[in-house]
């Protein structure tokens, strides 16, 4: 038991350096900028680029389109398919896994060979048509965690019975759907846009091949040609996924403490 | 009843289209959702699929595929297949140790709630960033580098080493995989029974008896499906491997990013060969995957 113990030590230990030194490495490395002396010069000079504040505008609005049009599509089917298609759940539950079969590599090359300016729909023709369909992608690369997180709060709930108590005071669709089920599965629907959140703002795939100014492919730009700057951005970009994953946790804390005080 | 409708209507026939009504706007409810995964999922991937068989003028042909079979491309997916299997094993092994430690290692449960947590945060620190913490810890002016020499005199790239390699992207994917593997295993070691390893010890069985007949045999399937798991999250990856190496380690994912950017292999219905290869090799990992974790599961309840 002892020996069992010890080589449990060993084992966080060896994992707790692999996790954490390239995060020291990268800490110390973004404050070195100025010669003989640790300071905040790259923050500084990161903060202070005009192309860092377009792109991380530009990316944190586009997850936030995101996550409202993807919450609009994933909750209205989700609780359909509990109330009156529960035959279709395993079809609708495959089609949600895609996006972690097919590489997204493979479903952008797709986009543009489909809707480039010479097919019927041409999307990639106008500025708008390129942010609405990078905004799709973003919405089929997030359906895996949306979907699951969703369905697990719906789970949660009885959706037959809080409908049809709605209907009987006389309350129409929309009122069910936004006034009755949303509410209830709120917790769900954060969690996924929390990650929604995280997925969107480091991806860099779909936003370099689409053309768009993305936070991602303005990474990559700054990690070709800058010495410093990058280490100050992974930082900042590790802060964004740690701040997105910490506000998941204690969603999921309110989630579990909610029906105990029903 | 309206006018104009016929008094005569018997109550089936009134009752049967009043069904198919109630299916149509059944259906219609999941309409938004299947136009969607159609439009933006399923269509986009069954053009370049069917692409693959394709002439450009249109024609049916394997030419493609067969394609796919020479030197250039194969070492691609060599590459990839390899980094892949040894980020993906690496992962699962150390992330096994891991998960084991802080299920049946009897540590604190201070650390077991901080290491899962952490694992939630790492599992998603991908893409950009990632290579750019491994190139601030182990580049050439990176802190291990350069407190190996400053402190033992060791020159890390003397040895022949470089991150800007197999190796260096095998270590560098293990970031996100170990996390990965620990998230998936935890449930799945929580899952073993204290009354098979009393019941083991009690019939004589030494721990090494225990690990090999009752603990591996029920937990093979959740480690090979995991490992399948991680490795076509490898395999299918881009960002980190373009951010850290550019161009100059030649995997399928970059060769398939310069093929959309500027058609480098001169033959469009190739590119369509290439995804379909990836999108073959990632599909197989997940299916497998599927079919472990359901035998996987049987132990579970």
């Amino acid at each position: 038991m002892k020996a069992q113990r010890l080589g449990a030590w060993i084992a966080i230990a060896i994992g707790a350096g692999y996790f954490i030194i390239p995060l020291l490495g990268t800490l110390e490395f973004s404050l070195r900028m100025r010669r003989g002396q640790y300071s905040f010069d790259a923050y500084q000079s990161v903060f202070s680029d005009i192309q860092f504040r377009e792109t991380f505008g530009y990316s944190m609005m586009m997850a936030f389109l995101t996550i409202i049009f993807g919450m609009l599509l994933v909750v209205p089917t989700a609780y359909w398919v509990r109330l009156r298609l529960p035959q279709v759940r395993p079809v609708v539950e495959f089609i949600t896994l895609l996006p972690l079969v097919i590489p997204a590599i493979v479903i952008v090359f797709g986009y543009l060979r489909l809707y480039n300016s010479s097919s019927i729909l041409p999307l990639t023709g106008s500025t708008s048509g390129t942010n609405a369909l990078l905004m799709f992608s973003y919405m089929t690369l997030s359906l895996p965690y949306m979907y699951r997180a969703v369905d697990t709060a719906t789970r949660a709930i009885d959706v037959r019975t809080l409908t049809e108590a709605a209907e009987s005071l006389g309350a129409k669709w929309p009122t069910i759907l936004f006034r009755c089920i949303f509410p209830n599965v709120m917790s769900g629907v954060l969690s996924g846009s929390f990650i929604t959140f995280a997925i969107v703002m480091g991806e860099f795939t779909m936003a370099a091949l689409l053309n768009r100014p993305a936070f991602g492919p303005y990474l990559q730009l700054v990690g070709a040609n800058k010495a410093y700057e990058p280490s100050a951005l992974a930082v900042i970009a590790f802060a964004i996924t740690w701040l997105s994953m910490g506000l998941i946790q204690l969603v999921s804390r309110f989630q579990k403490s909610a029906p105990a005080k029903a | 009843m309206k006018p104009g409708r016929p008094n005569a209507m018997t109550t089936t026939t009134a009752a049967a289209p009043l069904i198919s009504k109630r299916a149509i706007i059944d259906w219609l409810g999941i309409a938004p959702f299947m136009i969607f995964a159609l439009m933006f999922l399923i269509v986009p991937t069954l053009y370049l699929v069917t692409g693959a068989f394709l002439t450009p003028e249109g024609e049916l042909t394997f030419k493609n595929i067969a394609d796919l079979f020479t030197p250039s491309i194969l070492s691609a997916y060599w590459i990839s297949i390899r980094v892949s299997v040894a980020s993906s094993l690496g992962g699962a092994l150390i992330g096994f140790f891991l998960a084991w430690a802080i299920v049946l290692g009897g540590v604190p449960t201070w650390v077991r709630s901080g290491l899962l947590t952490f694992s939630g945060v790492a599992s998603n620190f991908a893409g950009v960033p990632l290579a750019f913490a491994f190139l601030a810890t182990l580049g050439r002016t990176g802190l291990v580098t350069v407190f190996l020499r400053d402190w033992f005199g060791f020159n890390l790239y003397s040895t022949g080493f470089n991150l800007l390699s197999f190796f260096g992207l095998t270590i560098t994917y293990m970031y996100f995989q170990i996390p990965l593997m620990v998230l998936i295993l935890t449930p799945a070691l929580d899952g073993m029974k204290k009354e098979w390893r009393e019941a083991s010890e009690i019939l004589g069985a030494s721990t090494w008896q225990y690990w090999r007949m009752v603990a591996l045999p029920i937990l093979w399937p959740s480690l090979l499906g995991t490992t399948l798991l991680l490795f076509a999250n490898a395999f299918g990856a881009i960002a980190t491997a373009y951010a850290l190496t550019g161009s100059s380690l030649n995997i399928v994912p970059i060769l398939l990013y310069a093929q959309i950017r500027g058609d480098v292999l001169h033959n469009p219905n190739l590119g369509y060969a290439l995804a379909l290869g990836m999108i073959v090799i990632t599909g197989i990992s997940n299916i497998l995957y599927i079919w472990l974790r359901m035998r996987a599961e049987r132990w579970q309840k």
